[in-house]
């Protein structure tokens, strides 16, 4: 499988025999190559299903799932998933294979030479921040974090242009879980590839996701949008209140200082106003201003320069 | 003891050896198979589990018995109900075995595209050898332990010098305790051979 990626949800529908109301319900959903998509919602929702549903661990009874046009239903199932990356919230690793044949999986059933295996291995440890000693360990020697890396290098490894992940770090401590975010985000920048990221937390969703899908019980779309749109305009009150009454915040935090329009530098600043990098999120710089009483921040650059301010009544028009 | 090492015990603990080789190996084949089959079709566990509890239920004097006009005195005759002792151990084992493999594990292998094949020879056997290593441990020592009775039919085996004690006037009770701790020493030898394949061969736990 080649190509970009770009996913569509055409009308997916699916009822459970002897269940009460839609597992999902007519989703349509246009995710274009490249794109890091994120499903949330409540449990019941249906989100876990739609995703697996790309790699037709679930089927679905009408509608169709079309990755670059080609519906996921023309290839063998087994043909299909070897295109696509998986990784799920309990690491799913093979507990006696060691970390280096656990990554070498999928490029081993379809046939890689030994030395191409061994390389892709290699060079997925070092993507994912693992040593190369690792590749020995078994994953029982492994910290959650550490599992979840494998997992991720594993999903990898022969490089697909689609990687589904099943709420990866559901299971992780919170610090740990931060850090994997961040390097997700960094990864995905790297490797330019389609991600679906199933997760029941809205924080996770604003930070992970470029867009958003919002999905509420009966398998019913809320919304599908970006972060930012779907704080700033909440399509409907059960959106409003799944995203919380902090969004205006929330909003200000997908902000940093530096991408905002500063007034200039007039005359003296208030020595009183807090000094503040220029990757602080808008958020942060608020806080900064409430907490000290100024009505501004000064926004330093790396070197130390003044940049410019950022004044209390700008944050407020940021959010309008 | 020494005196009749090389014309009595030796040669029957090579025969008890050999019994208890071939029952295992068959009882493994035929356990293994049926575990194979009630892996895909759930439906007839149980009933093979009952039926293999059954057959332990026989008695073992009983069945060589029963066996002795049909295949006369021969290892036949003896091995087919040690074979048949040695499913209740190695079938439920084996199906147990088989379904260790945790459900994550089994989802991500057919998420990456893994057959039902793969899923089997790839992941499923090998977490499941803990738990054959186990049956089979059990099944050796509780074979060796009753071919010890096989003895009735032919004197074959440890049993036989055991036997041939107890029919005398004055039983001599050293053929008793020779024979009896070599059954015990090959017992616990068997044990150690296993132990140290589930060694090599399982270095992923801890």
């Amino acid at each position: 499988m080649s190509g970009a990626g770009e996913i569509v949800f055409d009308r997916v529908s699916k009822t459970y025999p002897g269940r009460q109301g839609h597992a999902l319900e007519e989703l349509s959903l246009d995710i274009p190559g490249g794109t890091f998509c994120v499903l949330v919602g409540p449990s019941g929702g249906g989100k876990t299903t739609a995703l697996k549903m790309v790699n037709r661990l679930i089927s679905f009874d009408s509608g169709d799932i079309r990755i670059d046009g080609r519906s996921v239903r023309e290839l063998p199932a087994v043909e299909l998933r070897r295109g696509i990356g998986y990784v799920i919230q309990q690491t799913g690793l093979f507990p006696h294979m060691t970390v280096g044949d656990n990554v070498a999986t999928v490029p081993r059933l379809l046939g890689w030479e030994k030395a191409r295996v061994q390389a892709r291995v290699a060079e997925l440890l070092d993507l994912v921040g693992l040593e190369q000693g690792d590749a020995k360990r078994y994953p029982a020697q492994l910290s959650g974090g550490q599992g979840q890396r494998v997992g991720l290098a594993r999903a990898l490894a022969a490089d697909p242009p689609v990687l589904l992940m099943d709420e990866p770090f559901g299971a992780l401590d919170p610090i740990t879980r931060h850090r994997l975010q961040l390097e997700l985000r960094r990864l995905h920048r790297e490797v330019a590839k389609t991600v679906i990221f199933v997760t029941h937390d809205i924080d996770e969703a604003i930070t992970m996701g470029d867009r958003i899908a919002i999905l509420r019980e009966g398998g019913r779309l809320a919304q599908y949008d970006t972060p930012d749109a779907i704080l700033a305009n909440p399509a409907d009150a059960f959106v409003e209140q799944f995203i919380g009454e902090d969004r205006a915040l929330r909003r200000l935090a997908l902000r940093h200082v530096g991408d905002v329009q500063l007034s200039h530098v007039q005359g003296t600043v208030p020595g009183t106003w807090p000094e503040v990098a220029v990757t602080t999120t808008v958020r942060n710089a608020l806080s900064l201003m409430v907490g000290s009483g100024s009505d501004g921040v000064l926004v330093v650059g790396d070197d130390g320069a003044a940049k410019g301010v950022l004044e209390l009544k700008q944050v407020e028009e940021l959010l309008r | 003891m020494r005196a009749h090492w090389g014309d009595t015990l030796q040669p029957r603990l090579v025969e008890h050896v050999e019994l208890t080789l071939i029952a295992v190996s068959l009882g493994f084949l035929f356990a293994f198979g049926l575990a194979l089959l009630s892996h895909r079709i759930r439906v007839i566990e149980q009933p093979i589990a009952l039926a293999a509890a059954l057959i332990y239920t026989i008695p073992s004097v009983a069945a060589f018995l029963v066996l002795l006009p049909v295949y006369g005195v021969s290892t036949t005759t003896i091995v087919i109900p040690l074979t048949g002792y040695s499913l209740v151990i190695l079938y439920p084992n084996i199906v147990a075995g088989l379904r260790a493999a945790p459900q994550d594990v089994l989802e991500a292998a057919r998420g990456m595209g893994l057959t039902s094949g793969q899923v089997l020879t790839r992941v499923e056997l090998p977490l499941a050898l803990p738990a054959i290593i186990g049956g089979l441990r059990i099944a050796v020592v509780s074979t060796v332990s009753i071919a010890t009775i096989a003895a009735l039919i032919g004197g074959k085996g440890l049993g036989g010098p055991i036997f041939l004690a107890l029919q005398e006037p004055t039983p001599f009770r050293t053929e008793i305790y020779s024979a009896g701790g070599l059954v015990v020493a090959l017992a616990l030898a068997c044990d150690l051979v296993l132990v140290g394949a589930k060694r090599s061969l399982i270095r992923w736990t801890r």
